[in-house]
């Protein structure tokens, strides 16, 4: 069989993509491959990449969650109040946990039962959560931890930041719960056409709830990461993640309307992101001017998405 | 009599499939030419390569002697051939008139659309039929018959000479596929040349002037239809002698599975009562509207009931959902493949999976060995022409994808069958294969019932037949009493007039 370049393009794109801009970067930059760069990458990657990851379930099964970004705000502001009032370390990661599936609760619940679409009951739910958040912080940050809680952040597991290992962990899990079980498959069939998923006797409710849970509970993680990265939890921290966050699932491959993608797309979109905003950095490239290419390196990947569509 | 097209030496593969080798296809001036084949034989294909949506590996078309190989679809159109999908291709929420005229809407100066003359074609072309048909009405709201009429004028009003038809009488009954017939005689009549593909062999001799038959992907021949019979069409369709359409059996029928009593929901069906035990295969007839569809989607909880019982096994079930259907046992197989019965972007192992996941799973985690067997298994059965399971469903052909539909509730375990339409677009080969498998099935017990607008398979297969008018079942016929009048005039509502 002769090697079939365009097919190669159209299936890999992405991951090649992504090589030749760290092959760029390494030319250009030799700061680019150092071991501490690298892990500093990752790093700032697995807050995105932990929040896509429950993303992914979610544009998976059709649907978008806009409060990623609130949620994870008010998950943080919650656990660093309880940090501060001397919970220890598994309270304060069952209450911030707690309060992102909550959130994701309410969203499934009103998507599912209120028969409202998700971009609507989410933007809602952006709003609130904020607000929550503002309320309960006062409009202040909340800072200074003990130690335990620093290590989420902060701390490493045979040399390598704590943070890459959730990240790892949570792509793990994510991949394996997609691929191997129920919830995974349904939510690919919601995701194509849930009036047969219904039709075959699935409770699609039950389904498409759960996902946002999923989406509330990774960006509660996230939080919980950020806040102790921080050393403090603020009111305004996590505004826009959520552009981000859509932005790694749809550069991932992740079809916005449902039915087709992966979290291992997801992982390269996140990489990607953080790539492209460290590799500016290194370069010395005005901010503004980051902004752009960001956006048209979004916009690129859709249109090679939409490519790989036309391909079948 | 020189052709208006000639197809020579076509070839076309995709990946893992070889749909057509070598094909010399001939279309005469005012000829309707019937074009037959199983499922995945690639009729289809060689009609998107002559309407230019697939460029063909090998191989030459010439219209009127103009060779027009890789024209595209818009070069195609303009040279006038137009194509009727398998699959309807209309807006639902556009009207009749906007549907027609798509794309070359009539402007006034400023560009505006001029809805006047945009209605006033449309009311011209529909009234060439003899229709009743207003071109304001949306298209949803329209009967598939008349959706399939409303592509039909749409391609006229192209004023193609060369019109293909693919499989339009596969969701019509009775008069309307006179009605159908009607209209390609005077297509006929004015010169207009049809490639017309059909499952429904025996009504070919009431339309076609000649067959051509396809087989894998070949050729096999091209006759008058005159000089054939339906077992002849079926030997060189399948390869092999046919030996029987519809297959016998005795099947001792048991206990009462399932028992409706006075299941009403406004405006769509009243009082409806009925019985199946199990070992019994009970059809429904009834014309596109009658609401039988509708009847068996409250029974598999998808509609809501207003009123009315449902006993499984002698007791009292509170069904208000498809999951508890599902749980009672019953299966539903729907009418609409496209909508309800598949996940097109998914796998063929995919879709088939779906009903029996939660048999196959341990704490919600899959069991994918067990889970593979049983697929395989079924996609072998019931014959599945697909190179690999984990092909996408989109890529499969109309009647494959019918199959699939059918595999994923043969894999499970149900005590009450509904099948809607269960060989819609299925093959004459497939057909038998799939009235065997709903006997197997009310040979291990399980009531059967099955919704038909196909009154043959209904009378042949049913040990009774229930025929629906307007929302009420107006008459039971026993298999011994049935006949094809019989039935028929109850569909129709003329006999036995309801009060
Ligand atoms: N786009 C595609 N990609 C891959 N395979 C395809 C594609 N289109 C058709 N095929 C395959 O080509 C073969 C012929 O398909 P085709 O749709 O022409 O069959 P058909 O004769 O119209 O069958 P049916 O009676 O079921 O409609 C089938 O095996 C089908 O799976
Ligand atoms: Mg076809």
């Amino acid at each position: 069989m002769k090697l079939d370049v365009k097919h190669i393009l159209k299936t890999y794109g992405i991951f090649l993509a992504f090589l030749l801009i760290c092959i760029i970067l390494a030319i250009l930059s030799p700061v680019f491959l150092r071991w501490n760069n690298i892990l500093n990458v990752i790093r700032q990657s697995s807050i995105y990449g932990v929040m896509a990851v429950g993303m992914t379930f979610v544009i998976l099964s059709g649907g978008i969650d806009l409060s990623v970004g609130s949620v994870l705000a008010l998950s943080g502001i919650i656990a660093a109040g309880a940090a501060t009032a001397g919970v220890g370390i598994f309270g304060i990661v069952a209450l911030g946990l707690l309060v992102g599936v909550l959130c994701g609760l309410f969203n499934g619940l009103m998507i599912t039962l209120g028969k409202i679409t998700p971009f609507v009951i989410t933007l809602g739910m952006m709003s609130i959560a904020r607000g929550l958040t503002l309320i309960y912080s006062g409009g202040r940050p909340i800072s200074g931890f003990e130690g335990a809680f620093r290590f989420i952040g902060g701390g490493f597991i045979l040399g390598i930041p704590f943070p890459i290992v959730i990240l790892a962990v949570t792509v793990l899990i994510g991949w394996l719960v997609l691929t191997q079980t129920r919830l995974g498959r349904y939510t690919y069939a919601i995701g194509g056409n849930e009036e047969t998923v219904k039709l075959s006797g699935i409770n699609s409710n039950f389904y498409k709830t759960m996902v946002y849970v999923i989406s509330g509970l990774t960006s509660a993680m996230s939080a919980l990461i950020l806040t102790s990265r921080l050393n403090s939890g603020g009111p305004n921290v996590g505004q826009a993640y959520e552009l981000d966050v859509i932005a790694a699932v749809v550069i991932g491959g992740t079809s916005l309307s449902g039915g087709r993608g992966s979290v291992w797309g997801t992982l390269v979109g996140a990489l990607m992101i953080s790539v492209i905003n460290n590799g500016m950095n290194l370069l010395g490239i005005n901010p503004f001017f980051q902004l752009v290419v960001k956006g048209v390196i979004i916009i690129g990947a859709v249109f090679l998405d939409r490519l790989r569509d036309q391909a079948n | 009599m020189e052709p208006v097209l000639r197809m020579q030496g076509i070839s076309k593969s995709f990946p893992g499939v070889r749909a057509l080798q070598n094909v010399d296809f001939e279309l005469l001036p005012g000829e309707v030419h019937a074009l037959v084949g199983e499922n995945g034989a690639g009729k289809s294909t060689l009609m998107k390569i002559l309407s230019g949506v697939y460029t063909p590996d090998e191989g030459d078309i010439q219209l009127k002697g103009t060779s027009v190989v890789n024209a595209g679809p818009k070069a195609m159109l303009d040279a006038g051939v137009s194509v009727i999908y398998q699959e309807l291709n209309l807006v639902p929420h556009l009207s009749v008139a906007e549907n027609v005229m798509l794309g070359r809407e009539p402007r006034r100066a400023g560009g505006l659309i001029d809805w006047k003359a945009m209605r006033a074609e449309v009311k011209k072309l529909i009234a060439q039929f003899n229709l009743k048909l207003d071109p304001r009405t949306p298209v949803y709201r329209i009967s598939p018959a008349y959706q399939q009429v409303v592509e039909i004028i749409k391609a006229i009003s192209l004023r193609s000479d060369i019109l293909v038809m693919d499989e339009p009488t596969a969701s019509l009954t009775g008069n309307e596929v006179e009605r159908l017939f009607e209209i390609i005689r005077q297509l006929r009549s004015q010169g207009v040349s049809i490639i017309y593909i059909s499952h429904r062999l025996e009504e070919l001799w009431e339309v076609a002037d000649r067959v051509t038959v396809l087989r894998d992907g070949e050729r096999i021949t091209t006759k008058p239809l005159a000089e054939l019979t339906v077992p002849d069409i079926v030997r060189n369709m399948v390869g092999r002698e046919l030996t029987e359409q519809y297959p016998v059996t005795e099947i001792e029928t048991r206990d009462e599975v399932l028992r409706v009593e006075g299941l009403t929901k406004a405006g769509v069906c009243s009082d409806v009562s009925f019985a199946v035990r199990g070992g019994e295969i009970v059809g429904f007839s009834g014309l596109v509207g009658a609401g039988r569809t509708e009847i068996m989607q409250i029974i598999f909880g998808y509609l809501k009931r207003d009123s009315g019982k449902i006993f499984i096994h002698g007791k009292e079930v509170d069904i208000r959902s498809t999951r508890d259907a599902v749980r009672n046992g019953i299966a539903l197989i729907p009418e609409e493949r496209k909508r309800q019965g598949l996940i097109l972007g998914l796998s063929v192992f995919d879709n088939a999976a779906l009903a029996v996941l939660d048999r196959n799973s341990t704490f919600g985690v899959i069991n994918f060995k067990k889970l593979s067997d049983l697929i395989h298994r079924i996609v072998e059965t019931i014959g599945v022409k697909t190179p690999s399971p984990r092909q996408l469903v989109k890529f499969l052909s109309g009647g494959n994808q019918q199959k699939v539909v059918l595999s994923k509730w043969f894999v499970r375990d149900c005590d009450i069958y509904i099948f809607d339409e269960p060989t819609r677009g299925i093959d004459v080969g497939a057909k038998v294969e799939i009235y065997r498998l709903m006997q197997s099935l009310a040979q291990r017990g399980a009531a059967v019932i099955m919704v038909s607008s196909e009154l043959l398979e209904v009378l042949n297969m049913s040990d009774r037949i229930q025929v629906v008018y307007d929302g009420r079942i107006v008459k039971e016929f026993r298999r011994d009493e049935a006949t094809e009048e019989g039935v028929m005039k109850y569909a129709l509502g003329v006999a036995g007039s309801v009060a």
